[in-house]
């Protein structure tokens, strides 16, 4: 090897404290980036090939009923590909061991197996014999939910009768990657299952032999979707279709999509903080490396070595470093990436979700480690590049200190000599001090950022299940019913109140931009279900003539307040209407378009009908409620506002407490990083000082306390700065995960504060005991004979 | 404080000769640094030209320079300049590994006698043997040129002698062209030819007639 070479190893050795922190630096933004893109490109290949092989379909449509032979209309369209036609209904179920009713939605199948979109993949048992009616396949994550195995029943209440289903099969669709009630907000696996139930048989129970209820199509390559969805809307109008949707929007890939543009926008933006910290330090080190070296950096240059081999020297130091991180961290990523998909896995069902680390992405990883050492290697690179060899043969000159700027506010006599040494030295080299402050900053800043999405979760859920929804149970009827449903429902064991809703589908058009959704209809002041701004948690008043629409809605549709919509119904006699946009407001989840109640009935030419209505009920009758309900032949879906967070908190609990700990441990990592090689290069700086204080008189401790009080200044003076950054980098997270599905309150709890610096304050003390260790075996003779 | 210019030299004219033993006397602050930095291509003078078998090295670019150092300069230092983390012989290979004909780096370091010293760290050897590896880094290259700077000014007297008898045994036996600065007027005693420097100007200049052997000395 060439002496040069050898030269470049033991230098790293003797620094390989500080080499080690850099490197883990690096290692944890190459984690990040690693983690998110490969969990990203996992997703995104499962569900791609997933879809593939299902046939998952291009266009989605609803309707009330259409006889079988509109099918071949539907398949002559041009640019359709393949079509199918299903009864699908929602029932709703009565479970073993859950008291309250649960919501089936029940989907044909054909008789004899054969390849359909939105094909079923069956982990389980296996598929409905066509001979036996009661037989269904149900949705895996519902039968996970219920311990159910084939063979067990499950009863539906189909049409105030009891019916008994027998679970032959579990099964999964692209369809319901993401299984959620249309209008929920959160999935719950225990109250809502899908059901895939032999055609005939279901029709049967339905009312619907010799038609349908459902299309979904798949398109040929080339064809204009909106065309296509815009004849489909035509052919089906007199069928009380309810508006055809894209994939783009169908509810399961919507929710896949919005989710894997988060993880992408936070793949590429987190790891970038992490490594310009990394080539931050490689700076301060590797310039400092540079000055001690200066004379031997000369001495090469008289020896005959050109600049270039000179640079290419300490470059490689750089890289090196860069290097080890980048492996460590493609190591870590691909194990967290795993660990991450599967937590998606949770979340959303595959039949398997493989995780998968494509080659560009450790390329880039790489890359992109070596491109911060560069960076970070340049300025001290081109120092020792541009050094004049006989200047640097002589010995530097002392360092230019000056009379500290808080001495000279007055008080300069209060200082003890030690503090004004710290004081001086920390403004001797105002860069330095200023790079470490930013660099535990930072640390407390990606605290923050770690651990705020608690406290946004919990706001958000607050404010959703306890300050905007106040009902214990949300009904929803089969059919949109008359007043005398209400007094059906009033008339249930426990029920203290029931305030009514009327919501209908419809599509909000402005200008070329449209959307579909389900509008509510609600009392002019809701006192159950309330409309929240959740920027002041003021509950807001439905005007008698207007819209008032979510901000996300708005945005999408590209409306402020004052400007015109056009509503139309897509139920009934299909009205359409201009309406005023009177308020938008900020919500958190999900999209929503509400008017007054009296407004949406005129609108459908209706007087007192509701299709549903929110109950609060008295919690010791609550049992007798569930029953009777399960009983009632009206009521096709119930939700339970307590039921159905807590299931969805548990899920989540699990989750976030692992992102929690490797949060705090990256986080920490940067701080004892910073802190160490902060610690490290004024111990290397002054030990010459350090000993002579020592050999004049001063202890251990007084000097320990000369080198550590610098940190603790800087750290102190980082913590407030941390703070606030934190605060914006949050603010940046929520701007990147702003999607349609949810937007993350800025929430951010004192506790989040506390901790954060707590955990920071911890790593500082820690790296300064490490540096202390160094300092009380400092060997005075043989640090004072040495030549700086 | 403003800037003051200070010029280091002034009107210094001299020739090295092959395999000339030149020493170059003067006190501290005579200007023999700048004098040997700029003989050595580390160093450009603002004024006046210096010549290497012909070549302008006043106006050579940096490429030109290092490429001369390279090629035919060995440089010996007072501090001796070793690389704290390489061992006698990897300071050694450090030049021979860029060196086109270089000799063995423990052939360089036979040459001043610090074969027993091959694996030691600058920090395991002595004053005196580390200047020694600094010379034999010196020589083997074997430079056309050997330029000394202080080679025994951080050195006791025995110290320093075996020093200069090294530096002799290069001159003589190779005959590389030597030129020692030093402000040890006792050393003039080995030399053919002893400059003395003082004020940036040269003082005089001295045929030796009586060299003496470096073992001889006494100071």
């Amino acid at each position: 090897m060439q002496a040069l070479n050898r030269k470049l190893l033991r230098d790293l050795w003797r620094v390989k404290g500080q080499a080690v922190a850099i490197s883990l630096v690096i290692a944890v933004g190459v984690v990040m980036l690693v983690m998110y893109s490969s969990a990203f490109d996992s997703l995104r290949l499962t569900q791609t090939s997933y879809y593939e092989r299902q046939r998952f379909a291009d266009i989605f449509v609803t309707l009330k009923r259409a006889p079988s032979r509109l099918r071949d209309r539907i398949a002559n369209i041009p640019g359709v590909a393949q079509v199918e036609t299903r009864v699908v209904v929602d029932v709703t179920l009565d479970v073993e061991g859950l008291s309250e009713p649960a919501t089936g939605r029940l989907i044909s199948i054909p008789t004899l197996r054969r390849s359909m979109l939105n094909d079923i993949v069956i982990q389980r048992g296996r598929y409905i014999d066509g001979t036996r009616p009661d037989e269904v396949i149900v949705n895996e994550a519902f039968a996970l939910a219920h311990d159910l195995t084939p063979g067990d029943t499950v009863s539906a209440i189909i049409n105030g009768r009891r019916r008994d289903m027998e679970v032959v099969g579990f099964g999964l669709s692209p369809e319901f990657i993401y299984t959620i009630r249309p209008g929920e907000l959160i999935p719950d696996d225990t109250r809502f299952g899908v059901f895939w139930m032999e055609r005939r048989a279901l029709a049967a129970a339905f009312d619907m032999e010799g038609g349908f209820n459902d299309v979904t199509l798949s398109l040929m390559p080339g064809a204009r979707e909106s065309e296509v969805i815009q004849q489909l809307d035509t052919l089906i109008e007199n069928y009380g279709g309810f508006g055809a949707i894209p994939r783009d929007l169908q509810l399961s890939h919507w929710s896949l999509t919005q989710e894997l543009n988060g993880l992408q926008g936070v793949g590429q933006m987190v790891p970038l903080v992490f490594l310009s910290i990394a080539a931050f330090l490689l700076n301060v080190v590797l310039t400092r490396m540079v000055s001690v070296q200066r004379e031997q950096i000369a001495t090469l240059k008289a020896l005959g070595y050109a600049n270039a081999v000179i640079g290419w020297h300490y470059t490689k130091w750089a890289l090196a470093i860069a290097l080890t991180g980048a492996v460590i961290g493609t190591a870590g990523g691909a194990a967290m990436g795993t660990a991450m998909t599967s937590i998606y896995n949770d979340f959303f069902r595959f039949p398997e979700l493989t995780y998968r680390l494509l080659p560009s992405v450790v390329t880039s990883g790489v890359v992109i480690s070596l491109l911060a050492g560069v960076l970070g290697a340049a300025t001290a690179v081109r120092r020792a590049v541009r050094l004049p060899p006989a200047e640097a043969m002589r010995p530097q000159p002392p360092a230019r200190y000056r009379v500290s700027l808080i001495e000279r506010l007055g008080i300069r006599g209060v200082l003890s000599q030690p503090a004004r040494i710290v004081l001086r030295n920390i403004q001797r080299q105002p860069v330095r001090s200023l790079a470490s402050v930013t660099g535990i900053a930072f640390s407390v800043a990606m605290l923050i950022v770690g651990t705020f999405s608690i406290d946004a979760m919990n706001e958000m859920m607050d404010v959703q299940f306890s300050i905007a929804q106040r009902q214990d149970v949300t009904v929803s009827f089969v059919e949109p019913a008359s007043a005398a449903a209400r007094h059906e429902l009033q008339r249930l064991p426990g029920v203290v109140s029931i305030e009514p809703t009327r919501s209908i589908p419809a599509r909000l058009r402005f200008g070329s931009r449209s959307r579909q959704l389900a509008l509510s209809g609600l009392p002019e002041e809701p006192r159950l279900n309330r409309v929240i701004e959740v920027t002041d948690l003021s509950a807001v008043t439905l005007p008698p003539n207007g819209l008032v629409v979510s901000r996300k809605l708005a945005e999408i549709l590209g409306v402020d307040r004052g400007d015109v919509v056009r509503v139309e119904i897509l139920h009934g006699a299909r009205p359409v209407r201009e309406v005023v946009v009177a308020d938008v407001v900020k919500e958190y989840m999900g999209l929503s378009a509400y008017m007054e109640i009296d407004s949406v009935r005129r609108l459908l030419r209706e007087s007192d009908t509701l299709s549903g209505g929110f109950v609060t009920v008295d919690p010791s009758q609550l049992d007798e409620f569930y029953r009777a309900l399960k009983e009632t032949p009206l009521v096709a879906g119930v939700t339970l506002r307590g039921a159905a967070l807590e299931s969805f908190e548990e899920t989540f609990a699990e989750n976030i407490n692992v992102m929690i700990f490797f949060n705090v441990l990256f986080a920490s990592i940067i701080a004892c990083g910073v802190v160490y090689n902060a610690a490290r290069m004024s111990l290397s700086e002054r030990s010459r000082e350090l000993a002579s204080l020592r050999v004049i008189g001063f202890t251990r401790a007084e000097i320990s306390s000369i080198l550590l009080g610098e940190l603790a200044v800087l750290t102190c003076m980082a913590i407030p700065i941390g703070l606030l950054f934190g605060y914006g980098l949050a603010a940046l997270v929520v701007t990147l995960f702003d999607t349609e599905l949810y937007s993350f309150p800025l929430a951010v709890a004192p506790r989040t504060y506390a901790l954060s610096t707590l955990a920071v304050l911890a790593a500082t003390v820690l790296s300064g005991l490490i540096v202390r260790r160094k300092l009380d075996t400092l060997d005075l003779v043989e640090v004072l004979k040495t030549r700086e | 404080m403003g800037e003051v210019d200070v010029h280091a030299l002034r009107g210094v004219n001299l020739t090295l000769l092959d395999s000339e033993f030149l020493v170059l006397l003067g006190p501290s602050g005579s200007g023999k640094s700048t004098l040997l930095n700029i003989l050595g291509g580390l160093d450009v003078p603002t004024a006046g030209r210096v010549l290497y078998r012909g070549h302008d090295l006043t106006a050579a670019e940096d490429r030109e320079l290092t490429d001369y150092r390279r090629r035919h300069v060995g440089f010996v230092f007072q501090f001796y300049n070793l690389i704290p983390s390489l061992t006698a012989r990897e300071n050694v290979a450090l030049v021979t590994d860029i060196a086109e004909h270089p000799l063995a780096p423990t052939e360089a370091l036979d040459l001043v006698n610090l074969t027993d010293r091959l694996d030691h760290f600058p920090s395991q050897l002595s004053g005196g043997e580390q200047q020694r590896v600094a010379i034999a880094r010196a020589i083997a290259k074997r430079p056309d040129v050997l330029l000394c700077d202080e080679p025994t000014g951080a050195l006791d007297i025995s110290t320093g002698i075996v020093v200069l008898e090294a530096i002799e045994r290069i001159n003589r036996e190779l005959g590389t062209a030597t030129a020692v600065i030093t402000h040890n007027a006792a050393v003039s005693a080995i030399a053919d030819t002893v400059i003395t420097l003082s004020d940036g100007r040269i003082g005089s200049v001295r045929e030796n007639d009586h060299k003496l052997r470096a073992h001889t000395l006494e100071w």
